[in-house]
C-alpha cells in the first residue's frame, strides 16, 4: 500500500510538470525550461519550510510565485525566437538554473544542524512532512487535491476564450496577429502560468523526496516535461494526465518485473505509442464541458446537422 | 479615411512598394489592382502592420498608425483577410470568430468575462456573423474540415468579428468559381452598406469593375493610374502594364 501511495505522489508531481509544459505548448512553443522552473520552485519552497519555518502551503505558493516571476522575465527574450531556436534558448536557461543551484551554498544553523542548499551535495533534510506527522497517504491526498485544482483551472481555461486564443496563436501566429491578438502578452502569460505550475510541482516534489540536488533537474527531466503533453495529445489536460500514467505508472513502475529489459522496452514502447497515435494518446480533438456533461448540447447539435 | 503618404517598402534592392500616395474615403469600395508582384499584398501588410515601412506613413482617421503594433490597429478599426487562407484550423468555426473579437467595443468588456467566460462561441454576435456568412450549420465543425468556399466565407466573417471600420480584402476570389464570385460581390456590397469601408485587391476584373467605386493600379511598386472603373479600363498605361506594349497598341488601334 505504501508503495502505491508513493507512486501516487510521483504521478501527482509529474502531472503538474506535464501541465506546466502543456499550457506553453498550446501556444506552439516547445519549452525545455520547465525543469529549470521546477528546480526554482523546489529550492525556494524548501528554503521557506526548512530554513524559514513556514507551513507547506504558503511555502509552495511562494515557490510557485517566485518561479512565475522568473518565467515572466525569461519569457520576454526567449519568445522572440521560434521553433528550434527556442528549444535551444530554453535549454540553455534550464542549464543556467541547474548550475546556479550547483554552486549555491547558503546554510544556516537550525537546531544545531546546518540546513540549506549545499552546492553539489544538494539540499538535505527538507523534512516538513515527517516532522509534522504527515503519512504517505496524507501527502498523496494533499498532492492530488492540488493537481485536481490545477487541472480544473486549466480545463476551464480550455473552455474559455483564453484557451481558444492560446490555440489560435499556436496554430498560426500571423493570423492571430491579424485578428488583433497581442502575441507578446499571450505568450508571456502562457509562459508565466507554466512557470507557476512547474514551481508548484517542484515545491511539492522537494518535500516528498526530502533531498534535492542539481542533477535531478537536468535535460532528462525537461524532456519528460515536454514529452507528457506531446505523447498525451494537446487536445485537453486529460492527455497529459494519461501520458504521465502511461510513462511513470506503466513504463517505469509497471514494467519493473522484467528487470533490465525495461530500459530497452521503455523507448521502444514510446515509439510504438507515437506511431499508433501520432497526434497523442487522446489526440488533438478538444474535450469540452459539454462533451462530458451536456447530453442536451450534443442532441441539439445533431439536429442542426440534419437541417 | 485611410491615407498612405509617400509609403515605401524595400526588400534588399527590390522596391516592392515605391512612394505610394493613396487616399481612401469613408464608405467607398476601393479597388487595388496590378500584375503579379506589383506590390498589392505588400501594401495590405503595411497597412495592417505586418511589415514596417521603409519610409512614409499610414494615417487612419487622422491617427498615425505607422509605429503601431498590429493589435492596436485592429482596435482602431482595421481588419483583413489573406490571399492564401489563414484560418485557425484547430478551432471550430464558432471559435474562429470568438477569438477574433478584438475590436474597440469588445475591448471595453470586463477582463474576466472577456477572457475567462466559457461558451462565448455561442454568443449572439458570433451567431449574427454565422448567419450572414451562411455558416450557422457549421458552427461546431473544426475549421480545417470546411470546403474551400466555406473557408473563404469564414475568413471574411472572422475579419468582421472585430467590427472593423475598414476591411482589407486580399484576393478574396482567388480559387473560387464564378458563381461564388457573384455571391462574393453581393456580400462585399452588403458589408459596405453596413458602414465598412473596403479596400479590395483582386485579379478577377469582372468583380473589381463591378463593385468598386474607384481603382488604383500598381506596377512594379509604383502607382500608375487612379480613377473610376471606366477610366481605368480606358487607361493606356494600365493596358501596357497588363498586356505588354505591342498588344496594348493593338487594343488601342482596334478601339
Amino acid at each position: 500500500m505504501e508503495f502505491y501511495l508513493g507512486l501516487l505522489q510521483i504521478l501527482g508531481v509529474h502531472t503538474l510538470l506535464g501541465l506546466s509544459a502543456y499550457i506553453v505548448l498550446l501556444t506552439g512553443q516547445v519549452s525545455m525550461a520547465q525543469a529549470g522552473f521546477y528546480a526554482i520552485g523546489a529550492y525556494v519552497s524548501a528554503i521557506c519550510t526548512a530554513m524559514l519555518g513556514l507551513h507547506i502551503l504558503p511555502a509552495i505558493l511562494i515557490g510557485a510565485a517566485v518561479t512565475a516571476v522568473v518565467a515572466c522575465i525569461v519569457a520576454f527574450p526567449a519568445l522572440r525566437v521560434h521553433g528550434l531556436m527556442l528549444v535551444v534558448a530554453t535549454l540553455a536557461f534550464g542549464e543556467i538554473v541547474r548550475l546556479f543551484f550547483f554552486n549555491l551554498d547558503w546554510q544556516t544553523v537550525i537546531d544545531g544542524k546546518l540546513i540549506g542548499p549545499n552546492g553539489a551535495e544538494g539540499f538535505r533534510a527538507i523534512r516538513f512532512f515527517p516532522e509534522n506527522g504527515w503519512e504517505t497517504g496524507d501527502v498523496a491526498g494533499f498532492i492530488w487535491i492540488i493537481v485536481l485544482c490545477v487541472m480544473g483551472i486549466l480545463w476551464w481555461i480550455d473552455n474559455s476564450r483564453a484557451g481558444a486564443v492560446l490555440r489560435a496563436v499556436g496554430h498560426d501566429e500571423i493570423a492571430a496577429q491579424s485578428v488583433g491578438l497581442n502575441l507578446t502578452i499571450i505568450k508571456v502569460s502562457a509562459m508565466t502560468a507554466g512557470g507557476f505550475i512547474a514551481g508548484l510541482g517542484g515545491g511539492i516534489f522537494a518535500h516528498t523526496v526530502t533531498h534535492i540536488e542539481h542533477g535531478i533537474f537536468g535535460v532528462l527531466l525537461a524532456t519528460f516535461a515536454i514529452a507528457y503533453p506531446i505523447l498525451g495529445g494537446i487536445g485537453s489536460v486529460f492527455g497529459t494526465l494519461l501520458a504521465v500514467l502511461f510513462i511513470q505508472g506503466f513504463l517505469i513502475e509497471g514494467l519493473r518485473f522484467i528487470g533490465d529489459w525495461r530500459s530497452l522496452l521503455f523507448g521502444a514502447l514510446i515509439v510504438v505509442a507515437m506511431n499508433l497515435r501520432p497526434t497523442g494518446l487522446l489526440g488533438e480533438r478538444m474535450i469540452y464541458f459539454k462533451d462530458l456533461f451536456g447530453r442536451k448540447a450534443q442532441a441539439s447539435n445533431l439536429g442542426k446537422e440534419i437541417d | 479615411m485611410l491615407q498612405l503618404s509617400n509609403l515605401s517598402k524595400h526588400f534588399g534592392g527590390v522596391r516592392a512598394v515605391d512612394q505610394i500616395d493613396l487616399e481612401i474615403h469613408t464608405g467607398e469600395i476601393f479597388g487595388l489592382i496590378g500584375p503579379n508582384g506589383s506590390g498589392k499584398s505588400t501594401i495590405v501588410n503595411l497597412i495592417t502592420g505586418l511589415y514596417v515601412p521603409t519610409q512614409g506613413q499610414v494615417i487612419f482617421k487622422e491617427k498615425n498608425l505607422t509605429a503601431m503594433a498590429q493589435y492596436e490597429r485592429t482596435a482602431n478599426g482595421i481588419a483583413r483577410t489573406f490571399q492564401n487562407i489563414r484560418l485557425f484550423g484547430n478551432l471550430t468555426v464558432g471559435q474562429n470568430l470568438w477569438v477574433a473579437q478584438n475590436g474597440k467595443i469588445q475591448r471595453r468588456k470586463h477582463f474576466l468575462s472577456r477572457w475567462f467566460k466559457a461558451g462565448g462561441e455561442q454568443g449572439e454576435d458570433v451567431n449574427d456573423l454565422l448567419h450572414f456568412s451562411r455558416l450557422y450549420s457549421k458552427k461546431d465543425v473544426v475549421a480545417s474540415a470546411l470546403s474551400f468556399g466555406e473557408m473563404r466565407r469564414l475568413e471574411l466573417a472572422r475579419a468582421l468579428a472585430s467590427y472593423p471600420e475598414m476591411l482589407l480584402l486580399d484576393e478574396p476570389a482567388a480559387g473560387s468559381s464564378s458563381e461564388d464570385n457573384e455571391l462574393l460581390a453581393e456580400r462585399i456590397i452588403a458589408i459596405r452598406d453596413r458602414g465598412v469601408t473596403i479596400l479590395l485587391i483582386e485579379h478577377m476584373m469582372d468583380l473589381v469593375m463591378g463593385v468598386t467605386d474607384r481603382i488604383a493600379v500598381l506596377n512594379f511598386g509604383k502607382k500608375i493610374a487612379e480613377g473610376s472603373p471606366a477610366e481605368i479600363q480606358e487607361n493606356a498605361a494600365v493596358q501596357t502594364a497588363y498586356l505588354g506594349t505591342s498588344e496594348a497598341n493593338e487594343v488601342a488601334g482596334n478601339a
